[in-house]
């Protein structure tokens, strides 16, 4: 019986393995297929990410890096006495009088003149050419410099100028004699000029220090446009960040994380405090409209409401970055302390504040970039205002950074706005003084926590 | 009475009241300071804070209370009164300096223990700082609650919720419907997950699962640099770049649309940018999920893609949702993307599904248009300014919503392992 049991066939017995270990069955090689594709996947993805990062910083430098050069013309001027001060007098009230509308012809003179010198001649080229050749911006450049010198009247003086923007462009790869046919602003005559200028070493395409001082310019004139007030208004916004969210955010961490009982307060404060890290941009923004401008009357475009936009906005990312450098303190200090007779507040005050503030710095710088990108608030305050002046830290009038300014990341959205093409390429260059700030302040958070902290 | 002389006043009185208290409790032991409950230095500060605080803590609340009288019909005698004397809120502040010094000296007493008091100041001021944050947010809700309600008096807001064209007009007669601007929103964010979950699910895989230490050192960070970059440098990526290339190698060949700002446009651009939202998250929650759970697996003779699929995303689902959930918030209020890549035509609902989905097609979002309602010349009487805040509430409302959600999730996953 027990045979019969024994060589009856089991139902459910699996088939036997064929073959050899040592050669893989089709599902083996399907699974391992599978996970050679699954990791592919994966080693993919970083590469998409990667692949953006790389596009991303190409496109901005190769569009951007230009913004930093620009082409000017060497000329002398005849700054004739008849025309700038007529009553001879010198008199600075009465020169006032005379606009930019009598210096451009000066200009354009002088650039005449440099032509015919170097014996440069192109077919088609008139007058108006020959003027159109200077920007816009110069008259009102050559103006400041006689205003402030006016002895130079009545001599001939020698002056670098820039040269127009779609000129500029034309170094650049914006513009092409092609282009030029089809454009109303520039003649390819003009562009076959500025070439025989630069064999002359009349014209020259150099490093443009402007780009970083200079105010905004107008529509028309998009190679004087600069970043002068752009950075003054972000770095005076920082400096009310770092003024009122540093001790703000600290001692906001401090009771959280070391006296706050636990009770529906704390709770509520915290509830409030990931909530707030999460509120998109531009609701700050309304609320800055709303309270700070509408309510309490300040002035719209002041530095001293984006800095109190920013800083409520970045609080949260301080309070986080600062709790945890204060729980990275080991509670033996505060027993130390407490037990040599220091009260709570010494104990905090005198020993843990002080090794948790690399922490504390590191967090703050970041919270401080992370404030000196944002734009969408800003605009809602009206820094997307055209502003010339540069604003002064203190008015009576306007009070504590009180003057309108724009900022960097403003200046940005303003200038993709506009509809010469040159001021992309001025946003882009904006973009990497931007990034440059950013990445300064990110190498410095990094050296300050490599350097002084400490591991328990 | 300017604010500013009373500022220097204050501190005047405070830096008295702190040497006048010292020296008046070491005077009242005679020079032994042993015997006073507190070190002397105590006795000043607890004097010189007693002094400060009442006085900001007066000329805050009147300050206040000033904007408030002027601004509306409530507080008429409190108005009347400022109106009369102008510098009355600088003058209580300085009585109530006054007033707090007096005090502190006359607790001035070898048995007071004033580090305690002087330490209950200081812990106040660290309440008050603690308690910014929820006067943000009630500052948040009441700036866009007032104007809101204000909103509806002039516009109905069944028109507003469930109207399906958006036209504004200043000269009046506006179509403020809500709907083709959330669409837009959703739709922009949909594409933006599309990609960003993916791209950033499988490299938080990657990196979690796969890589070695070295090339995670290199690779984490350099991903991780896509967060730090601020959204204005995607806007103008958008624009310029990415814009332009989807316009001339898609859009245009297959006949779907000629515009350089597209959904496609924005979403690619917002999808980069939520990469390493959403990787890092994962990543942490990948890499809370027990050691114990993969090795049972792969003892079971799993491979590690099985590992991955079968034992370690089930167990991290809830997490990565909510971690989606949080990139989905970010994607719904992001401004700057939006408004120099997606274009600012509203979606038109009643052309037809077609046009409603193509993403070659310009859209707006509920971002876009708070922005072009509030810059400008704004008249914050007019509905068509006003629509800004009930957007803006909108927006609030949605993305806590989801924030609240994510929390949760992500709170209650995490207890199961702990």
């Amino acid at each position: 019986m027990s045979d019969a049991v024994f060589f009856a066939p089991m139902p459910d017995a699996p088939v036997p393995r064929k073959g050899s270990l040592m050669v893989q069955d089709a599902r083996t090689r399907k699974r391992n297929a599978a996970e050679a594709r699954f990791k592919a996947y994966g080693l993919g993805a970083i590469g998409v990410g990667l692949l953006a990062l790389i596009i991303l910083i190409t496109s901005i430098l190769g569009n951007g890096t230009s913004a930093f050069r620009q082409t000017e013309i060497m000329l002398n001027v005849e700054l004739s006495e008849a025309k700038l001060d007529k009553s001879g007098t010198r008199d600075l009230e009465a020169m006032k009088k005379v606009t930019t509308i009598t210096y451009g012809p000066l200009l354009a003179k002088g650039l005449e003149m440099a032509i015919t010198e170097a014996g440069i001649e192109i077919e088609g080229l008139t007058s108006k050419d020959v003027s159109a050749m200077i920007s816009k911006e110069a008259a009102a450049q050559l103006r400041d410099l006689v205003l402030a010198d006016p002895s130079l009247i009545g001599q001939t003086i020698p002056i670098t100028v820039l040269a127009s923007g779609r000129i500029d462009g034309y170094y650049k790869g914006r513009v092409s004699l092609a282009s030029a046919e089809l454009d109303s602003n520039v003649t390819p005559a003009q562009l076959l000029l500025a070439d025989a200028l630069k064999d002359k070493g009349l014209l020259a395409t150099t490093l443009n220090p402007a780009f970083l001082t200079a105010p905004d310019a107008s529509d028309q004139r998009p190679e004087a446009a600069g970043l002068g007030v752009a950075i003054l208004g972000s770095a005076y916004m920082m400096l009310v960040v770092l003024v009122l969210a540093l001790p703000i955010g600290v001692a906001a961490s401090i009771y959280l994380e070391e006296f706050a009982p636990k009770n529906r307060w704390t709770d509520l404060i915290e509830v409030n405090i990931s909530n707030l890290a999460a509120v998109p941009s531009i609701v700050f923004g309304i609320l800055g409209l709303a309270i700070f401008i509408n309510f309490a009357g300040l002035r719209a475009s002041a530095p001293i409401v984006g800095g109190l936009v920013l800083t409520l906005m970045t609080l949260p990312t301080i309070i986080i970055s600062t709790r945890a450098a204060l729980k990275s303190v080991p509670p033996s200090i505060r027993d130390a302390a407490l037990g040599v007779g220091a009260s709570k507040m010494q104990a905090v005050f005198h020993h843990v504040l002080p090794l948790a503030a690399p922490g504390i710095l590191t967090g703050t710088i970041i919270g401080l970039a992370q404030a000196l990108g944002e734009t969408a608030p800003l605009l809602l305050i009206g820094m997307v205002a055209f502003v010339r002046e540069y604003p002064a830290i203190y008015t009576e009038a306007d009070g504590l950074f009180g003057e309108p300014s724009t900022a960097l990341p403003v200046q940005v959205f303003n200038w993709t706005q506009r509809a010469d093409p040159a001021f992309f390429e001025r946003a882009s260059g904006a973009i990497i003084v931007l990034l440059v700030f950013l990445l300064i302040m990110n190498a410095v958070a990094i050296i300050l926590r490599r350097r002084f902290e400490r591991r328990w | 009475m300017s604010p500013l002389i009373m500022l220097l006043l204050v501190i005047a009185i405070a830096l008295l009241g702190y040497f006048t208290a010292r020296g008046r409790a070491v005077r009242m032991v005679a020079g032994d300071t042993r015997r006073l409950a507190s070190l002397p230095g105590f006795y000043g500060q607890n004097a010189a804070y007693s002094a400060l605080i009442p006085a900001f803590a007066v000329f805050l609340v009147g300050s206040v209370l000033n904007r408030i009288a002027l601004r509306s019909d409530g507080l008429g005698l409190w108005r009347d009164l400022i109106t009369a004397y102008p510098g009355l809120v600088s003058l209580m502040a300085l009585l109530a300096s006054a007033a707090g010094l007096a005090i502190a000296l006359f607790r001035t007493h070898p048995s007071f223990r004033s580090r305690v008091a002087a330490e209950g100041w200081v812990l106040s001021l660290l309440i008050v700082a603690a308690s910014v944050a929820i006067l943000t947010t009630v500052a948040i809700v009441f700036s866009m609650l007032f104007e809101t309600v204000n909103f509806f008096r002039q516009y109905s807001w069944t028109e507003f919720l469930f109207g399906i064209n958006w036209a504004p007009d200043f000269r009046g007669n506006s179509a403020l419907g809500i709907l083709p601007l959330l669409w837009g929103t959703l739709y922009i964010s949909f594409v933006a997950l599309l990609f960003a979950v993916p791209v950033g699910l499988f490299a938080a895989i990657y990196l979690s699962e796969y890589a070695g230490p070295k090339f995670r050192a290199v690779a984490k960070p350099m991903i991780e640099v896509l967060a730090g970059i601020p959204t204005i440098v995607y806007g103008l990526f958008a624009l310029i770049t990415v814009g332009p290339m989807i316009r001339d190698w898609l859009a245009q060949p297959l006949g779907l649309g000629s515009s350089g700002s597209s959904v496609l446009t924005a979403g690619l651009v917002m999808g980069v940018m939520l990469i390493p939202f959403v990787s890092s998250l994962s990543d942490d929650i990948i890499n809370a999920v027990p050691q114990a759970m993969r090795d049972g697996s792969l003892a079971l003779g799993a491979t590690k893609s099985e590992t991955i699929r079968q034992v370690v995303i089930p167990a991290a689902l809830p997490g990565i949702v909510g971690a989606v959930l949080l990139a989905t918030s970010r994607a719904i209020g992001e401004t700057m993307i939006v408004v120099l890549g997606a274009g600012a035509a509203a979606a038109r609902l009643n052309q037809g599904i077609g046009e409603m989905v193509n993403p070659f097609e310009a859209m707006t979002t509920v971002t876009v248009k708070i922005v072009s309602q509030l810059t400008g010349d704004t008249d914050f009487v007019a509905p068509e300014t006003l629509v800004a805040f009930a957007l803006g509430l909108t927006l609030f409302i949605i993305t806590l919503g989801l924030n609240v959600l994510a929390l949760y999730i992500v709170r209650k996953y995490r207890e199961q392992y702990e």
